[in-house]
């Protein structure tokens, strides 16, 4: 059974490339730990323009309809709910790495928007809404009169 | 065994070196989903700002390989005032089964999320044996 073919070199793994093997294998590993923990869900950018802002989401999967997006004065609040892939009875997972159900992101502005005017748009899993600052909330520029 | 150190030679010449891509781009793992059906294996694969266009289903042999590009979105007149998320390309390779059928493997996108559906070979579907009374 333990025939001379079983120790030839080419038989035993180059440790080398088991390293290279075991790096990448991490980089992966910690590549998903990043974006799942420490994070809130969804992740969010925010881009400030001068009379309003545009926030994006990376929220992948979800059907348009089913969002709840709020603005009250300053704040906007993000919900859903990611619905799972429903299995049939002898299906199984060979992996679930995936995230889903409810999730809730709430984010101050630093300015008032004008809640009439929001615009959402949900396009290849992101979201990007638009907030208009509040007419009342823009800066008002002061006049200095001459004596 | 001057035989098998010139098989041992050739073998670690062939271990291909880590690439580098061209695109100086960051580049996700993204997160799967696969589970097996009766007549299928299926892959869902979550790649924010990816659509039909910008993604690539390669089978090699057994090693099938998805990859994504999304553009990063810039806004004029805007400035990032705060970011959580990072945009880049995707890319993850698996290796799969014999018992996968090469010519029907159906591949869509929808809302940044790539569903594959990999339909076993006919031979390996379970075939229940009809026993008959002696």
């Amino acid at each position: 059974m333990f025939g001379p073919t079983m120790w030839r070199f080419g038989r035993v793994t180059d440790p080398f490339r088991e390293m290279q093997r075991l790096q990448s294998e991490m980089n992966r590993l910690f590549s998903t730990v990043d974006s799942q923990i420490g994070h809130e869900y969804p992740p969010i950018n925010v881009w400030s323009g001068e009379q309003d802002a545009i926030v994006t989401a990376e929220i992948p999967g979800m059907e348009p309809s089913t969002f709840d997006i709020s603005v009250i004065g300053d704040t906007l609040t993000i919900n859903g709910n990611m619905e799972p892939e429903s299995l049939k009875e002898g299906e199984s997972y060979h992996r679930q790495e995936r995230s889903y159900g409810r999730f809730s992101r709430v984010l101050q502005l630093p300015f008032h928007v004008n809640a009439d005017k929001v615009e959402a748009k949900y396009e290849k899993g992101i979201l990007r809404i638009s907030l208009p600052r509040a007419d009342e909330d823009k800066p008002k520029k002061v006049v200095i009169q001459a004596e | 065994m001057s035989k098998e150190m010139s098989e041992l030679q050739k073998q670690s010449t062939q271990a291909a070196m880590e690439t580098e891509r061209t695109r100086n781009r960051k580049v996700y793992v993204p997160k799967v989903d696969i589970y097996e059906t009766k007549e299928a294996i299926i892959l869902i694969a979550d790649m924010p700002g990816v659509d039909e266009q910008s993604v690539d289903v390669v089978l090699d042999k057994n090693v099938l390989t998805i990859s994504g590009r999304a553009e990063p979105l810039s806004f004029k007149d805007y400035s990032i005032a705060y970011s959580e998320y990072d945009v880049g390309d995707y890319q993850r390779a698996f290796t799969i089964s014999d018992e996968v059928d090469r010519e029907k493997i159906e591949a869509t996108v929808k809302n940044g999320v790539l569903r594959l559906t990999l339909h076993k070979a006919e031979q390996v579907k379970a075939k229940k044996i009809v026993i008959k009374a002696a």
